[in-house]
């Protein structure tokens, strides 16, 4: 998988150049060679921090932070989402925690991603999962671990897997990640 | 509703960077051939435009928002009325069927959709999490969810449950690459081979860099009519290319955000409301379905896209058409990945769910007459993507769905090879065709059909 660059990484960065060139006299000629100029570019940093809630859905976070697994179930129809969802799609119902931790599990689909958004390129190579319960609804998406990204393959799906738990809470889905087992 | 033209249309050349014009002045490229293709100057375009309708995705590329209406002040449409929408992916789908309906239910007579992206503010893998930020940021993106990952797992699926091979996804990278050769607005015009496709960096296993779309600075326009705005405008002196191409039918569909929370329906669900009309009235169909079901598929997973085939079905219905594949001359769709043009031959019922794999290497959605260096079974029967389509052209995401539609068009018009200056791309004398627009892991999905007027 791993290859001999050809090109260098590279960056948005580069000098400050203080004096830009322009013509000497804004006579017509000038002026008319003002249409032959490069554009100029410039660097804007745009940074900000967001108070992110996670509303409705914070038990599940609060089930991560203490090693639970929650889900979403409809009361009534028994329809339960693995990623959880403070109403039913079909009944409009409001639905209730179930703790899912000790259900069997398996790989639904997965990849191992060799690139992704910036924030997760150091972490690359990493394996995300789609996870299947048993008597469950829908899936959740997750971090595999325990398995070898350089040796991907179909098998992995239908693979047995627990989720394991970090020891301190980030309270990010993160905080729950599967291998293979259970 | 009443009948709706798509007389004209222009295209930027789609770029890795446009750093010679702001957005403004991309789109007035694609603007300005729109209306000198009917042979209009821009001061009478001005006078008998109606309105128009804005499209572009993210706020975040540009670091500027209402950047609408500093395109509308800039194309001096102003004070005339406008709005922007947006959807993910499907943004330039969503612009051509909102412009479509302003003419359709008589609020205006004439509408120009136009849209746009400049992605290259950005370094890429910013602008992959500027796209990732479209999946549900409390549980997709913070796990390193991003939209590479999240195609590679569809297709997975879709190897694991249906056999697809990679082989079968790079042939359609092959295969637009090469007609994107011919396409003088495409981004990569280059021939590669199964070979290169599958050497290529891995972004998302088993997904290469060469069956993933580049990101792109681009513009599209497309110019909308009624029959009274046709009269308006060859009043004022526009030469309106004929045949006439009419919008005969537009659909839409939408599902979960998360891929995780697409339902998993049972066969008699299936059949009874996601069939097409010609899977329905199939006894073999019915049966092959019944053994994909028993052999544990479950609909729509995630390995097919319940949005494109609602979309589908709605715009088929409007047009009367019933055998997609045969009645098509042609689909437009959008190509994001490899893997997502085979979902996509599915969910459009160009082939039946679990054949789009042994559909994408036959040759049946391939140009006739172009040498793609490999070996087809199959004669051409409805090409897909002729024009090279987003893993080609390119995929400045607010301009992507109308350049869909201004290609289409010009096939229908029969005028590629004036526009393209090269008419391999023709299609032989195409009665219909289909643009199909994408958004998130399926979220939004348009699908409208062009029909050329005898």
């Amino acid at each position: 998988m791993s290859k001999i660059p050809s090109q260098r990484d590279e960056s948005l960065g580069g000098f400050i150049v203080h004096g830009v060139p322009f013509p000497v006299d804004t006579d017509p000629e000038g002026l008319a060679y003002l249409k032959k100029l490069a554009p100029i570019q410039i660097e804007q940093e745009y940074k900000i921090t967001y108070l992110h809630s996670y509303g409705q859905d914070s038990p599940w976070f609060a089930g991560l932070a203490n090693k639970r697994l929650l889900a979403s179930r409809d009361p009534e129809s028994g329809y339960t989402y693995a990623t959880p969802r403070g109403n039913d799609m079909a009944s409009g119902r409001e639905t209730e925690w179930i703790d899912i931790t000790d259900r069997a599990a398996q790989v639904h689909a997965f990849t191992v991603c060799y690139f992704g958004s910036e924030e997760f390129l150091p972490e690359t190579p990493y394996v995300l999962a789609l996870i299947e319960f048993e008597d469950v609804n829908t899936l959740l998406l997750t971090r595999l671990m325990g398995v070898d990204p350089g040796e991907a393959s179909l098998d992995w799906i239908g693979m047995h897997v627990r989720p394991r738990f970090l020891r301190n809470s980030k309270l990010k889905p993160t905080d729950v990640y599967f291998v293979p087992g259970g | 509703m009443r009948p709706v033209y798509a007389i004209s249309g222009g295209v930027s050349k789609f770029a890795k960077s446009r750093p010679d014009k702001n957005f403004q002045g991309i789109v007035k490229e694609a603007y300005d051939y729109a209306i000198q293709d009917i042979d209009l100057d821009f001061p009478t375009f001005t006078r008998l435009v109606d309105g128009s309708v804005a499209s572009y995705f993210s706020d975040h590329f540009s670091r500027q928002l209402m950047a609408g209406i500093m395109v509308q002040d800039y194309l001096g449409l102003v004070p005339k009325p406008s709005h922007r929408v947006e959807g993910g992916g499907a943004t330039g789908g969503i612009c051509f069927q909102e412009a479509w309906k302003s003419v359709a239910s008589g609020a205006m007579d004439i509408c120009v959709a136009y849209g746009f992206e400049t992605m290259s503010h950005v370094e890429t893998w910013k602008g992959n999490e500027f796209i990732a930020l479209a999946s549900d940021v409390s549980f997709d993106y913070p796990v390193g969810g991003f939209y590479s990952g999240y195609y590679a797992m569809m297709v997975t699926r879709h190897m694991k449950e249906f056999g697809t091979t990679v082989e079968q996804m790079a042939a359609v990278s092959v295969k637009n690459h090469r007609n994107a050769y011919h396409n003088p607005y495409a981004q990569k015009r280059n021939r590669y081979s199964l070979e290169d496709v599958r050497n290529a960096p891995m972004v998302a296993w088993p997904l290469t860099r060469l069956d993933i779309c580049v990101m792109s600075d681009g513009a599209a326009a497309v110019i909308f009519a009624s029959e009274e705005g046709l009269k308006k405008l060859e009043a004022g002196g526009a030469k309106i290319t004929q045949p006439l191409v009419l919008v005969s039918g537009i659909g839409r569909g939408t599902d979960a955000m998360r891929m995780s929370d697409r339902p998993h329906v049972d066969y008699d669900f299936f059949m009874e409301n996601y069939a097409t009309q010609q899977e329905g009235s199939s006894d073999e169909t019915r049966a092959y379905y019944k053994r994909l079901w028993d052999r544990g598929t479950r609909y729509p997973g995630v390995h097919s896209f319940r949005a494109g085939r609602t979309a589908g079905n709605m715009a088929y219905k409007m047009a009367g058409v019933s055998d997609p594949l045969k009645e098509l001359d042609f689909v437009e769709l959008h190509d994001a990945y490899t893997s997502s043009e085979i979902q996509t031959y599915e969910d459009l019922g160009l082939c039946r769910y679990g054949e789009g794999g042994p559909f994408a290497s036959s040759g049946k959605a391939f140009m006739p007459g172009i040498d793609y260096g490999l070996t087809l079974a199959e004669e051409a029967e409805c090409p897909v993507n002729p024009s090279g389509g987003l893993i080609a052209c390119g995929h400045p995401v607010g301009a992507t769905g109308l350049m869909q539609g201004v290609f289409a068009i010009w096939q229908l018009q029969g005028t590629i090879g004036r526009h393209f200056g090269d008419a391999t791309l023709q299609v032989r004398n195409p009665r219909r065709g289909a643009i199909h627009s994408h958004a998130g892991t399926g979220t939004y999905v348009t699908v409208s059909i062009l029909e050329k007027q005898d």
